[in-house]
């Protein structure tokens, strides 16, 4: 009883404490990791099929899927990716490999978007060096201008489900995964998914030091007086 | 009791997590977009190859109504993902409809929607024979 009443004090501390910061710096960072995203400020982006370099199946898909909703919120226009597939598969590219290899001109044309996301996926689902089984997904990606071919922003990210278990998840980015997983949960019991679906918010969800820049329609940073 | 504190924990949490938020800042929506059901569609879509097309369709409807008049829009998508489900229905009146809403909800989509729109007409065209 008493470590709940602690864990909850405690999580009150640091949503408190993450308000106050999160509120107040907004402000960029002093160095520009990113200048030609800055630059060329795109506002639709095609995510592509991801690449799968693990063995299930499943995982392009599930990721493909999982990036539309943090693409969104950042700010971009996400080409409707269920449609953008099958255009794809009509036109018999069947393969995530097979996308790659188009040309930016052509995507451009086709597509009409001003940037494509790539997607790397390293690891997708249990990892069986850790005697529990916990379900790890790790992707790699990078963002192209399709304009120009320029690439505009490179990221990786990971997510385990073995975090769920860590008490350490306070504050409000342990409340938000809380609220993610169990949002999701309602409707998948695949783990992994809901596992891809974290990893995809810190890939393409956070302007840490080294994310994605705010789209075109996102909220302005700091609220009108 | 030892059953009821994980179920507890969260929520206390939540509205702790909402409280903070709507005091914290004066901007309460936390999200751009009122989602629905849309990624749980494009899931089902994706992973389960098509998946039950009219149940999905009537779900993203039945999320359509319910929002209608709210201050947040459908995500970009939307209704692009419903003029493709529509499609597989065999119902391309609504398909061109739901195309032409994306475009006008997010101008963004025009080249992509214009693409699809042509081939619909064109399709629509040479079908009975």
């Amino acid at each position: 009883m008493s470590i709940c009443i602690r864990r909850v004090s405690l999580a009150l501390i640091t949503v408190v404490a993450g308000l106050l910061g999160g509120c107040a710096s907004v402000e960029a960072p002093s160095a520009d990791p990113w200048p030609a995203l800055r630059e060329a400020r795109p506002a639709s982006v095609l995510v592509m099929p991801p690449v799968n370099n693990t063995p299930d199946v499943e995982a392009p898909a599930s990721l493909m899927a999982q990036a539309v909703y943090p693409l969104s919120e950042a700010g971009y226009y996400v080409m409707p990716v269920a449609l953008v597939n099958e255009t794809l598969r009509l036109n018999g590219v069947q393969t995530p490999q097979d996308a790659q290899q188009i040309s930016v001109q052509r995507l451009r044309q086709v597509f009409g978007a001003d940037a494509a996301l790539y997607m790397d996926i390293r690891s997708y689902g249990s990892v069986y060096r850790v005697i529990s089984s916990d379900s790890v997904v790790t992707v790699d990606a990078r963002l192209v201008d399709l304009r120009d071919g320029r690439t505009l922003w490179t990221g990786s990210a990971s997510a385990s489900s073995a975090e769920q278990r860590g008490q350490q998840q306070g504050g409000l980015i342990g409340a938000l995964l809380q609220a993610v997983i169990e949002q999701v949960a309602s409707n998948f019991s695949d783990r992994n998914h809901q596992v891809a679906g974290i990893a995809a918010r810190r890939l393409l969800g956070g302007f840490g030091a080294r994310g994605l820049l705010p789209g075109p329609r996102a909220l302005p940073a700091e609220p009108k007086r | 009791m030892a059953a009821s504190l994980p179920i507890r924990g969260p929520s206390v949490w939540l509205t702790v997590l909402a409280t903070a938020l709507i005091t914290g800042c004066a901007t309460p929506p936390s999200t751009l977009y009122d989602w629905g059901t849309y990624p749980q569609a494009l899931a089902v879509h994706l992973r389960q190859a098509g998946g039950d097309a009219a149940r999905q369709a009537s779900l993203l409807e039945e999320h359509l109504q319910r929002s209608a008049g709210a201050a947040r829009a459908a995500p970009p998508g939307l209704h692009a993902h419903l003029a493709l489900l529509y499609t597989q229905l065999g119902n391309e009146a609504l398909a061109v409809r739901h195309l032409q809403m994306e475009k006008t909800l997010y101008p963004e989509s025009a080249a992509y929607m214009d693409l699809l729109l042509k081939n619909a007409r064109k399709s629509a065209g040479e079908a009975p024979k």
